[in-house]
């Protein structure tokens, strides 16, 4: 009758850090813009630190759109990839270790993605959000959100569609 | 195309340090258009099970090309930045081959101009991927 004992919070994050990080620092491009993820509960905050290697504009200075475009596209597919792995990495289906040694699960293909170019990215850190609008069997639908110093004040938004990986291996 | 023009195009990939991160090279510029290429690196995976080039580096060539496209055009006079830029992925990019993008300026009023790409790898007649975008048109 009594409820199972919770695991012990220090399980639970390191079994979500590490499918995190084995999605995250699988894919070398998205080592090579140097984003890194922030994970609070099932919630992901992607973080751009800012490097001269990103800068398109060097009078202004600013971004270049195209590492704000794949700011947020990383952004939008890791985030979709997460939400549909959540359930997965909760139940142990996925083993963390399998994933940390490069066992990935496939991936979400991009079909088509529409940046909107809001202001200019200035030269600092820049952070996104992805939500999942609508995430079917085959296709799926995401926006996303990046801004640098106010939230309210996002300099980019996104949205795309995916084509979800085949479940039946 | 004048001489000066080319020479300020070849300088605008050289000073951008993403573009020359990601290796760019611009091949081609004329009247609204503009053909630049970059080689395939083992740092711009997206997918490290088949080694297929991340969308967000195609992005970035394509972002690229149709700025270089908008700059060239003879009504424009100067600087530009995106105002939106939309991109279909077709197919994924051949492992270990060069993906070129060519963009075409199709039409530029005072205040905007409206750009469209393609990128393509060794095969000619299958595009990788095409966008569409807009991008300001800025008085000197």
């Amino acid at each position: 009758m009594a409820r199972p004992r919770p695991e012990p919070v220090q399980v639970v994050k390191q079994r979500r850090d590490a499918a995190l990080n084995a999605l995250v620092h699988g894919v070398p491009y998205i080592r090579f813009l140097g984003i890194e993820f922030d994970r609070r509960g099932d919630e992901l905050t992607s973080v751009m630190p800012f490097a001269d290697r990103l800068i398109g504009n060097p009078i202004l200075p600013a971004l270049h759109g195209g590492a704000t475009a794949a700011f947020l596209e990383v952004t939008a597919i890791i985030g979709l990839s997460w939400s549909m792995l959540w359930d997965q990495i909760e139940s142990g289906a996925l083993n963390p270790d399998d994933l940390a040694q490069g066992k990935l699960p496939r991936l979400p293909k991009t079909i088509d993605f529409t940046v909107d170019y809001l202001r200019s990215g200035l030269p600092r850190d820049a952070y996104a959000r992805a939500h999942v609008a609508r995430s079917g069997r085959r296709y799926a639908s995401v926006h996303v959100e990046a801004w640098q110093d106010n939230r309210a004040r996002p300099f980019a938004q996104a949205s795309g569609h995916f084509l979800m990986p085949r479940r039946d291996g | 195309m004048s001489v000066d023009k080319t020479r300020i195009a070849e300088q605008f990939i050289g000073a951008i340090p993403h573009s020359q991160a990601l290796g760019m090279e611009l091949t081609d510029i004329g009247d609204g258009t503009a053909e630049i290429s970059m080689a395939y690196d083992e740092r711009f995976i997206g997918d490290p099970d088949t080694g297929v080039i991340h969308g967000g580096a195609v992005s970035a060539l394509m972002d690229t090309c149709c700025g270089a496209a908008a700059m060239s055009h003879p009504s424009n006079p100067g600087a530009t930045a995106t105002i939106d830029l939309r991109i279909d992925y077709m197919r994924p990019a051949t492992p270990g081959q060069r993906i070129r993008a060519h963009a075409e300026c199709y039409h530029i009023t005072r205040t905007v101009a409206f750009v469209r790409a393609r990128a393509m790898d060794d095969d000619d007649d299958r595009p990788v991927a095409t966008a569409t975008g807009t991008f300001t048109v800025e008085s000197k």
